[in-house]
């Protein structure tokens, strides 16, 4: 196992010069209307576009909830996965497949709640792949609980009528301190920055990480003003731990920025002696 | 089959190196041109538990332990005594003990069987760098009539490469402990000639030959996650992986494991994985997403006592039943059951042929028993298997790709990321035949039929059973109480009693046709399991018909059924 410092995307050989709704399928989405994830979906499609990637060799994989029905609404292969899981079935098939560009989507309750383990671990292992979470702060697909991210004080649930009383998910910091390589936050209302940031995102050798605020009309009406609270990053943040950790601690979240951390360590990958035939392998049991 | 044999525990504490000298005396019966068959048993401790190898000895292959063994040998006692059952000594046995080492306990005197002391530790200290436990592998030897060249010819192959000086002294050790067992009766190995060729002949564990077998069926990429009794699947395979141009990768748990294949089966490469029971546990919802998306997948389970964390060092067949019900849903899927140590190189390339060709989660059953078994075996036979998933081409030939097609066979073309114009989504959302999630009732019934059609249409040719033997009375069994049932029924044919075995290896689906054929002419049956509630026999019951008269010899673990305790079934049941 032993990493690459750079990377090179390969856009399409044959020269076909790919639109973002080349990248579309014709499936009509299920989310309500002003969902932010139908943002994410353009600007995920502009991105593919801007990259000019074979459609083909792009894979989406998700778990469940709102945002993760995306890789359907798509025209790469897809995989729709069971609830917290999408992670390690994108680790799996990258390793196994290192040729694909892989992609995940996720929500903050199948990314942070039941998944919560395989994020800190794909921070970890560093595979080269983008993680796209679109976080609304709720459980939309079941029609509006408390998820890991959503403020303590919250009362819109009725499993949590008192609010949930436990202090929100800090996914950055988290992930910082997990080891991710590419911390970015984005706003689902900035279209053009969230496609450019998952261009940057996809480019970069190693797990890339991308919250994006996309926010629950339905549930969370009060977060259609998140427009107002959103303030682009002064400067890119560091690329040493600790002041990055510094900035994103004393965050309130609402902070966008392409960088918010950037590292350089290498990308985890499977590099096999393959120096044996199978026959030479069953020697050992010779007598 | 072969009964004349010998058998031989060799106890002492964890850190004793009685795994290590019980390996050195199987490879040195193999060396000899014997065949030999090795057990572990371990406490829970890890390091400074009990600990025991149970050696059987024979000119003939082996494939389960004797009803008894004959010769006992203490390095050191602990609380041996509890595990005296397992250690069955024989009446007529011999222990051989270090007095310096506390008393033989009570348990294992009662037995009946002579007691004579060997100083291990005392005698040990006057061979430069000698040890207690080669000092045992040497009395042993002396007792049963191995040659001492045999054992040096092994010690030469683990330890040469330590130096001249460690191997003498391990050699010297092994000739002191022969010296000092002059005076014990001998227990030789009789009957037979053993063979003499070299280079024809294994020695294997059922987990090596898991690896070995999943290699050969193609699997190039496995997760892992450690549990006892599978990791030595996952530990073997690491290296050898890496050798043949495959990967294994070490995830954060049994969750990650089920879905890391089921990603890379998505992305072509045939995968798989290993656990045991817990871990299963935990995998079954993704199990039924590889049901749902038609992913190819295999995932071992070694099983151990049950339920919870169970005895997890001692075998138990009693995961039968999550293996075949535990996912929610209509879910079909296969289930197989490896029955001896051979068997698993076979059946885990098997079960890679049936997941690749059918397109679906496989669990093959194996045991603690079968797993961490040893045995000196003839070159297992080679199979071939034509393995190949059914793929979708590039561009689709008529219309639009429809990755879940309801065809005739049921099984459809899969497109392989990287193919042009088949892009679709694998999803555990019920789907129509394009793949889009769908909660209709006319799509949801179309993929069940397709689903479980691919399964039941399939022609499994003779692998489903091993079905040896006539009679009137059949023995019905599965997995490791195979070889027990095996030589059970070898004794009484030499008592001129004909019976009938029947060893289930496809344990789903069922296959009512064939059964039917195996089971003419069949008027008894006796259904033999290591599970406390019987669970093969109630699965048997629901599949199949089965005769009026039916008896159940159902035992939970850790202690394995024994040929000589099937006999007895069998000859009190007129």
């Amino acid at each position: 196992m032993d990493g690459e410092a750079v990377k090179t995307v390969s856009p399409c050989q044959s020269g076909i010069s790919h639109e973002a709704q080349d990248y579309r399928s014709e499936v009509k989405p299920v989310w309500c209307p002003g969902c932010g994830d139908y943002s994410v979906l353009a600007a995920l499609t502009n991105a593919l576009a801007d990259l000019n990637l074979p459609p083909e060799e792009v894979a989406l994989v998700s778990g469940i909830g709102c945002s993760s029905r995306i890789p359907a609404y798509t025209n790469v292969y897809g995989f729709h996965g069971v609830h917290g899981r999408a992670l390690p079935v994108a680790t799996g098939l990258k390793l196994a497949r290192p040729d694909l560009t892989v992609l995940v989507a996720s929500g903050d309750g199948d990314g942070f709640s039941i998944g919560g383990n395989h994020f800190l671990h794909a921070c970890r292992r560093n595979v080269d792949m983008t993680y796209i979470i679109m976080d609304n702060q709720v459980y939309g697909m079941t029609k509006g609980q408390a998820s890991p991210t959503t403020d303590p004080g919250w009362t819109g649930s009725d499993l949590t009528p008192e609010g949930s009383g436990i202090n929100p998910f800090q996914p950055l910091v988290i992930a910082l301190a997990a080891g991710a390589n590419f911390i970015a936050r984005c706003f689902s209302g900035e279209p053009v920055h969230l496609a450019e940031t998952i261009v940057e995102a996809i480019k970069h050798p190693g797990f890339s990480i991308i919250q994006v605020l996309s926010p629950c009309v339905t549930f969370r009406p009060e977060q259609r003003a998140w427009k107002d609270f959103i303030r682009p990053v002064e400067d890119n943040y560091a690329t040493d731990m600790r002041s990055a950790a510094k900035r994103l601690l004393n965050d309130d979240g609402f902070t966008i920025g392409q960088v918010l951390y950037k590292g350089d360590r290498k990308a985890y990958r499977c590099q096999p002696k393959a120096d044996l035939t199978i026959a030479q392998l069953t020697e050992e049991f010779e007598l | 089959m072969n009964t004349q044999s010998v058998s031989v525990v060799l106890a002492g504490s964890g850190g004793a190196g009685v795994i290590t000298a019980g390996t050195i005396l199987l490879e040195a019966a193999g060396e000899a041109g014997w065949y030999a068959y090795m057990t572990r048993s371990a406490g829970a401790q890890i390091r400074g538990g009990e600990a025991t190898a149970t050696l059987r000895f024979s000119h003939s292959p082996l494939f389960c332990q004797d009803d008894q063994s004959q010769l006992l040998v203490g390095i050191d006692w602990q609380n041996l005594g509890k595990y005296a059952k397992e250690m069955a000594l024989s009446s007529t046995g011999l222990i051989v003990t270090d007095p310096a080492q506390g008393a033989v306990p009570d348990q294992i005197l009662a037995s009946g069987a002579a007691v004579y002391n060997i100083a291990f530790k005392k005698m040990a200290r006057s061979v430069a760098g000698g040890r207690p436990n080669m000092l045992a592998v040497g009395a042993i030897a002396k007792v049963i009539g191995l040659p001492v060249e045999a054992i040096a010819a092994v010690l030469e192959k683990i330890l040469g490469y330590k130096g001249e000086a460690v191997l003498t002294s391990s050699l010297d050790a092994v000739k002191l402990g022969m010296e000092l067992a002059a005076d014990i009766p001998s227990r030789p190995v009789v009957g037979g000639v053993a063979k003499t060729e070299t280079g024809k002949r294994w020695t294997i564990t059922g987990n090596k030959g898991v690896g070995l077998g999943v290699i050969r069926g193609g699997v190039r990429y496995v997760a892992a996650y450690p549990i006892t009794p599978a990791t030595e699947i996952l530990e073997w395979l690491a290296p050898a992986l890496d050798r043949v141009g495959g990967a294994l990768v070490q995830v954060e748990d049994e969750l990650a494991s089920i879905n890391h294949i089921l990603g890379a089966s998505y992305g072509g490469v045939p995968a798989m994985t290993a656990t045991s029971g817990p871990g299963l546990a935990l995998m079954t919802e993704s199990i039924g997403l590889g049901v749902a998306a038609e992913l190819p997948v295999v995932i071992v389970n070694v099983m151990r006592g049950g339920p919870s964390t169970g005895i997890p060092t001692k075998a138990e067949q009693s995961d039968l039943n999550i293996a075949l019900h535990g996912l929610h849903g209509d879910a079909p899927h296969i289930v197989l059951g490896a029955n001896s140590v051979t068997d698993c190189i076979f059946t885990a390339q098997w079960s890679v042929h049936l997941a690749e060709t059918l397109q679906v989660p496989t669990i093959l059953l194996s045991d603690q028993g079968l797993g961490q078994a040893q045995a000196v075996v003839d070159k297992p036979r080679e199979f071939t298997f034509d393995t190949r998933r059914l793929v979708a081409e590039s561009p689709p030939m008529t219309g639009k790709y429809q990755r879940y097609q309801a065809t005739e066979s049921g099984v459809s073309e899969m497109a392989i990321p990287g193919t042009t114009g088949c892009q679709y989504t694998a999803d555990g959302l019920e789907h129509a035949e394009s793949g889009l999630p769908s909660s209709m009732e006319s799509d949801h019934l179309m993929q069940l039929k397709k689903r479980l059609r691919k399964l039941v249409t399939y022609d499994y040719g003779d692998y489903w059973a091993d079905i040896e033997g006539e009679g009137e009375v059949a023995v019905l069994t599965w997995g490791s109480c195979t070889p027990a049932a095996r030589e059970a029924l070898a004794r009484l044919k030499a008592k001129g009693q004909n019976f009938k075995l029947i060893s289930i290896g496809l344990l789903s689906p069922v296959l009512p046709d064939k059964f039917a054929q195996a089971m003419a002419g069949v008027k008894k049956v006796l259904v033999v399991e290591q599970s406390f509630s019987a669970q093969f026999l109630h699965n048997l019951k629901s599949a199949y018909p089965l005769p009026a008269e039916v008896k159940s010899f159902a035992r939970p673990g850790p202690l394995a059924i024994k040929p000589g305790e099937i006999c007895e079934q069998l000859e009190s049941w007129r």
